[in-house]
């Protein structure tokens, strides 16, 4: 048996020793690990979405979902009782031995679960519902948009770091799955494509409301792209690089671009910068709400005004991946926010470096990787925070806010990080 | 001048940027958020909540201590302090009944029975649940003071013919109510 094990890790080891191979072994395991994040993160932001939402409003939210029980409670009798009435119908006594372990493990009644099924049961029915496709859209447009909606964040998801790097025998391993030179920019050009699905799911649906809908989205994420990238051309003087790897890297050193405590973040220079760079997260929040087509932006699913918005038309699991898309771009957005303005995966105060050092490489990364978790938990709840916060904007309020506002401050403030940049050393 | 001109409050630059409203709101969201996670909402226990929030858990917990007196449930027959059956079967509420939910099929009375005196009662008292719309108009148009609303409102029918009451179930649900005029006393 030894021998077996001796042989195929011999063969493990020939196979990663060949560079071409190690790259694409480790390459496909961190696209795993960077789609299920993502995938994930897409159920959970529903739970949160529908608990948070009820809590702030007293409501105790979806928590009856869980093992129906009560279902068997049937068997053998027309008349619905207690489990343990059927046991008794199957010739085990009510109060024996059995019957008390039913009783101890509370099998009696339903087992609700806390509700933490409610997502998978809520995607099960939309699986499960009518795929109707109505008679007078145009049919290759109208299936093609849902996926237009939901590819591009799953494509952007490919360059965030989710954890730091390690150094194996074998080779280097940078935990993100393309480690390009052009990170952010990479985003905003693949975010921007999003915008075909809502348009051509309003246009498709040949139906007056959904069409205004798709209009809707895409005006208004044409106009906050524009201030969403101004706004961090500050970051990128002071980082005065793109990769997102080594401006994380970049952060776990230094302080992170909010909280300078740490390594350079001392300086003089970078609490004077603070208030740019305060002035760039609000500005890029805000787009990243806007883009993600999030309350209090969500003008294009705007149910006073539009019935249901771009997708009034859709129903089952096409519905749903309009769904999928808009959670897993406010999930990439959120990601993009942490990696520029709260240090990424790093758990600040040098505490990288440390672990590194000290517990090693593998151990580090996994620490990393759970802080970049948690923080993306906070922005997920945040987004939700937010939308049960703030009531929804007028349409004109909106374009407003983008042309007259976001996009005059972003480019004042890239003139002011330059100042401060050239005169404060 | 017949008008005076409204006062309208002036804003300062933190206020027009929306910065500290937003702030503002996203801590009373926040405080709901943490009370009612704790359990400590405000009215609820007014509100009849248990655990997080002030929902009740419905089919465990119920409304009904809190229903007021006026709540219109579903229609009943009753009996009187003597046990009689108060209807006589004059059809009123039948023919009052905007869903057409009452049929009654009218009776007699025995002469020879102690309470021979109305002379009529319902051989068949049926109300259907499914029609009836809960409007209160049978209790009201009643002589007798022999259907009422009552404070029930759980109809758990599992077809449509279970869905019908039937006299027997009406009698039931009703039981005996007490102080009603005795105006068939036999003494009279």
């Amino acid at each position: 048996m030894s021998e077996f094990f001796a042989i195929i890790g011999q063969w493990f080891d020939d196979l990663l020793s060949n560079p071409i191979w190690f790259y694409l072994i480790t390459t496909i395991l961190k696209l795993v690990v960077c789609f299920a994040l993502v995938i994930i993160f897409i159920p959970i932001s529903v739970l949160i979405e529908r608990r948070v939402a009820s809590w702030i409003q007293d409501r105790v939210g979806p928590n009856r979902v869980g093992i129906p029980l009560s279902i068997f409670s049937r068997f053998g009798s027309k008349e619905a009782q207690p489990l343990l009435g059927v046991l008794a119908y199957w010739g085990f006594p009510e109060d024996g031995k059995l019957a008390r372990v039913f009783r101890y493990l509370r099998l009696d009644k339903d087992i609700h679960l806390c509700g933490l099924l409610q997502p998978a049961v809520d995607g099960a029915k939309l699986f499960l519902k009518e795929d109707f496709t109505p008679p007078f859209v145009r049919k290759a447009y109208f299936w093609l948009a849902p996926a237009l909606v939901l590819a591009p964040p799953l494509v952007t998801a490919a360059v965030i770091p989710f954890a730091g790097s390690v150094t194996t025998e074998y080779g280097h391993i940078t935990m993100c799955v393309a480690n390009l030179g052009i990170g952010p920019l990479w985003i905003f050009a693949l975010a921007g494509l999003s915008v075909y699905g809502l348009t051509l799911a309003g246009w498709s649906s040949n139906s007056k409301y959904p069409f205004l809908g798709g209009l809707r989205a895409s005006a208004q994420l044409i106009s906050y792209e524009i201030a969403m990238g101004l706004s961090i051309i500050p970051l990128l003087m002071i980082f005065s690089r793109l990769n997102l790897q080594d401006i994380v890297q970049y952060q776990a050193d230094n302080g992170w671009m909010l909280l300078p405590l740490w390594g350079e973040g001392l300086t003089e220079q970078r609490w004077i910068l603070l208030v740019p760079i305060a002035i760039s997260f609000i500005i890029f929040l805000t787009s990243v709400f806007a883009e993600a087509n999030r309350t209090p932006f969500d003008m294009a699913e705007c149910e006073t005004d539009l019935v249901g918005g771009y997708h009034t038309e859709y129903s089952s699991m096409k519905f749903a991946l309009f769904f999928m898309g808009e959670y897993a771009a406010m999930v990439v957005g959120s990601a993009l926010v942490i990696t520029l303005f709260l240090g990424g995966w790093s758990m600040g105060f040098g505490l990288d470096a440390w672990m590194v050092e000290n517990w090693g490489g593998w151990w580090a990364v996994l620490f990393q990787f759970i802080t970049f978790f948690l923080k993306l938990l906070f922005f997920v709840y945040f987004f939700v925070w937010v939308r049960w916060t703030l009531p929804r904007f007028r349409y004109d309020q909106v374009m407003k806010l983008g042309w007259l506002v976001f996009f005059e401050l972003a480019v004042v403030n890239i003139f002011l990080t330059a100042a401060i940049l050239y005169f404060v050393k | 001048m017949s008008y005076t001109p409204i006062k309208r409050s002036k804003f300062s630059l933190l206020d027009k940027t929306y910065l500290k409203a937003i702030a503002g709101g996203l801590g009373i969201t926040l405080k709901h958020l943490v009370l009612s996670l704790l359990g400590k909402s405000r009215n609820k226990k007014a509100l009849g909540g248990s655990g997080i929030g002030v929902t009740m858990q419905y089919p465990e917990h119920t409304w009904d201590k809190h229903l007021p007196p006026y709540y219109r449930g579903y229609p009943v027959l009753v009996r009187g302090d003597d046990g009689r059956e108060r209807c006589v079967s004059c059809q009123l509420c039948e023919f009052i009944c905007p869903a057409r939910a009452i049929k009654i099929v009218p009776g007699e009375i025995a002469p020879d029975a102690s309470n021979k005196k109305p002379e009529k009662a319902p051989k068949e008292f049926e109300i259907d649940m499914l029609r009836c719309i809960y409007c209160g108009m049978c209790q009201e148009v009643c002589p007798e003071q022999a259907i009422f609303m009552s404070q029930g409102y759980t109809i758990l029918p599992t077809n449509r013919e279970d869905a019908v009451r039937n006299k027997a179930k009406l009698y039931e649900l009703g039981g005996t109510k007490h102080g009603l005029t005795d105006k068939w006393n036999q003494h009279k």
